[in-house]
């Protein structure tokens, strides 16, 4: 593969689709590079799936644009309307959609049958990407032989077997059970990165958005509340939403008492009528001294320690422990306000113990509420 | 006295020996997880202690009542034992309100009206049901109905609970809330339980102590974090989170820990490795070097002067997972996993170094 990947491979813009008086999607715009994979994020209601459903031509939208590879496929201002299947898209669902009375090779090779291709030719692909996906053994062999996580290997086949200018993805993962789903997510990257193809992914699982995506649209009420590449989204939230929405946090509302734009600011935060001044980091410009503001900062950058340390403390009593083996999840009372903190099992954390709370300055933000 | 006191346990299905002679003794108000991958034998030996399978050899004791021997031709039926089972199926009747569920096995031993709806009462309140006793089981979602079965096991207040994989049919969010729940309410309620699971982080986080099983055979029993830092044999250290583990040879003892050889690619490299080791071996035997993922440190540059066990590789993968970076790095022909919960950016195909501190490793005896 080339390294020139077009920029603007796909592009969505202005996307506005009403459902009623409901704006399901209100109005976005983003891009994608050739070959990336980029999902889209949120609880449901929050727009992602119709943006999906809109990109497939199975909605048509009330306002906006789409393309891909420089096609145009929507344009309402331009009244075209490509119709799902002039698309060349690969969908893989939730539901797996591979039939029953079929053999799993009937099943990955129908898109090419209905395209009439070459019979030989046929054999020759479809047996390249029943490889890619991992279902050699399971040649010959009816559907409904096939496992859930197995079935939905062959709706991927299937999905890529055209190779499509995109693949869709609509919460495909959701219906296996955890383990099952945290191998298949890395196997659906891999088969991803192999083919290369450019795929949106929906999904309201922010531990999947992780570990899958090259880029992360984080949307809520039909709106992106943040974009970005997962380790951006995760460390650098730009608002209580996003921060809470992807993975755990401690948000402390508060006020900025000291802006700073090359060092570090302070938020000032009160528990039980005790006012401290914390140390963080503010990147956001829309915030000045005297905002409200949300201290947040993820567990695994806050620190019970046992001795007290210098200047202003934040003091605690360790309320709950829990043993993960890998870590302890441990919980702090300060006040009102409950501390999540990710330690590690020799730091020897006990339930009852008063504690000190440091945070990590560099890693602890203040966004907007 | 101990509560529960297994001997010499045998249980053989035809020719298939399902449990290979086991002794276990729990103590009053002990949280105890039997863990182990399906036909281990776990449920079969939580089946012999309810009464459920008559076992083809062994003793089994409540409270000092011998309640099976084979020996001794003993066989107490399951409802005559003083046990009380919560199952995975929640086995809650959807024809009664929440009340009447719990209050059944009152009923049928004939406890008072007034004691029926006290005992009830107190036991739904504990469980956290108490506004929703008027209502049909079928309006209750799964988390509810798994406190309904559980109420339904103390309400009588039995010496024993058992549990058989409770929680694995609710999704994964609640799963883990009902864990610290359920902990929560047998410490509140002191009842000594026996608790069945496959699933590693629940036993981790539910028990006092946790019996590893395979293969029919108890393989270690200690609580949780000393199962997890000093687990017995290579079996117990994969099956409990995700450890490295690497073949290799002793070569001597040093001190208060071990020496052992190893080769990672080339046929004549070795690499001499540094560990605890608590079996006793001897010059030249084979051992499993075990290290979990997260005690092992990733350094971009060469590590300082003085760093034990360094090894030098290449970063093949790396998962991200917002609070934690997995990441894969091959040394030689073996993969290493690192797990890191703080990091900088790492790119596939970079140099790295790798050291554990011989405190945190193991050699475990083949």
């Amino acid at each position: 593969m080339t390294n020139d990947k077009m920029k603007n491979y796909l592009t969505i813009q202005n996307l506005v689709k009403y459902f009623g008086n409901d704006r399901a999607v209100d109005g976005i715009s983003f891009d994608l590079t050739e070959g990336e994979f980029l999902t889209l994020l949120g609880p449901s209601g929050c727009g992602k799936t119709t943006t999906l459903m809109s990109i497939a031509g199975l909605h048509k939208p009330d306002a906006g644009e789409i393309s891909v590879g420089g096609k145009s496929f929507t344009s309402m201002e331009g009244n075209i309307f490509l119709q799902p299947e002039k698309r060349d898209i690969g969908m893989v669902f939730q539901s797996y959609a591979i039939w029953p009375h079929m053999t799993v090779e009937k099943n990955i090779s129908y898109p090419l049958e209905v395209r009439n291709c070459d019979p030989s030719e046929i054999e020759d692909r479809v047996m390249e990407v029943i490889r890619l996906v991992g279902l050699e053994d399971m040649v010959g062999k009816d559907a409904t032989q096939l496992s859930g996580g197995q079935q939905q290997r062959a709706a991927l086949a299937r999905a890529i077997v055209c190779d499509p200018s995109l693949l869709l993805f609509d919460e495909p993962l959701s219906n296996l059970d955890l383990k099952l789903r945290e191998k298949m997510r890395l196997e659906l990257k891999r088969i991803q990165n192999e083919v290369g193809i450019t795929s949106v992914y929906v999904t309201h699982d922010q531990a999947e958005a992780l570990v899958m995506s090259d880029e992360i649209i984080v949307m809520s009420k039909g709106k992106i509340e943040q974009s970005g590449g997962p380790h951006s989204i995760y460390a650098k939230p730009v608002n209580r939403y996003v921060s809470n929405f992807i993975g755990m946090a401690n948000l402390l509302e508060g006020e900025m008492a000291v802006v700073s734009k090359t060092g570090l600011s302070e938020i000032s935060v009160s528990q039980d009528g005790e006012t401290i001044s914390i140390p963080c980091v503010l990147d956001d410009d829309s915030i000045s001294q005297g905002d409200t503001a949300v201290l947040s900062v993820r567990p695994e950058n806050v620190y019970a320690i046992k001795e007290k340390p210098d200047g202003p403390t934040i003091k605690g009593k360790v309320i709950q422990t829990v043993f993960l083996g890998n870590y302890v999840d441990c919980r702090v009372r300060w006040g009102n306000f409950e501390w999540k903190i990710q330690a590690h099992p020799r730091e020897h954390l006990t339930e009852g113990e008063e504690v000190y709370i440091r945070l990590d300055s560099n890693h602890a933000l203040a966004v907007l509420p | 006295m101990p509560t529960v006191q297994i001997q010499s346990l045998v249980k053989r299905f035809g020719k298939e020996v399902a449990v290979a002679g086991i002794d276990l003794s729990i103590e009053k108000g002990e949280f105890v997880t039997l863990l182990g991958p399906s036909g281990c034998g776990k449920t079969t030996t939580l089946r012999c202690i309810a009464g459920l399978e008559h076992p083809d050899e062994g003793e089994i004791s409540i409270s000092g009542e011998l309640i099976t021997s084979v020996e001794k031709d003993i066989f107490l039926n399951p409802e005559d034992r003083n046990l009380g089972m919560v199952f995975q199926s929640y086995a809650v009747w959807p024809h009664m309100t929440v009340f009447d569920n719990v209050a059944f096995g009152l009923k049928i031993r004939g406890v008072s009206r007034n004691g029926i709806k006290e005992k009830t009462d107190k036991a739904l309140e504990l469980v956290g049901l108490s506004n929703v006793a008027d209502r049909y089981t079928t309006k209750l979602s799964g988390g509810q109905r798994q406190r309904v079965a559980l109420a339904r096991a103390i309400v009588y207040r039995p010496e024993v609970i058992l549990f058989d994989e409770p929680l694995s049919n609710l999704d994964a969010k609640l799963r883990e809330q009902m864990r610290i729940e359920l902990v929560r309410l047998q410490q509140e309620v002191g009842i000594t339980s026996i608790y069945v699971t496959h699933d590693q982080t629940e036993a981790l986080v539910m028990s006092d102590r946790v019996v590893v099983m395979d293969k029919g055979i108890i393989q270690q029993i200690d609580n949780p974090e000393r199962i997890y830092a000093n687990p017995k044999n290579s079996f117990v250290a994969n099956f409990i989170g995700v450890a490295n583990l690497i073949e290799g040879e002793f070569l001597s003892n040093a001190g208060e820990f071990a020496d052992g050889k190893f080769i990672f690619g080339k046929e004549n490299e070795f690499f001499n490795l540094r560990a605890l080791c608590k079996d006793s071996v001897s010059r030249g035997q084979r051992i499993v070097l075990s290290v979990r993922p997260e005690d092992i440190r990733l350094f971009s540059d060469a590590p300082p002067n003085g760093t034990t066990n360094i090894l030098e590789g290449e970063i093949v993968d790396t998962v991200y997972q917002g609070n934690l970076l997995d990441c894969q790095v091959r040394i030689g022909n073996n993969e290493i996993a690192v797990q890191m919960n703080h990091f900088e950016k790492l790119i596939t195909g970079q140099k790295v170094f790798i050291s554990f501190s011989p405190e945190h490793a193991l050699f475990l005896a083949e």
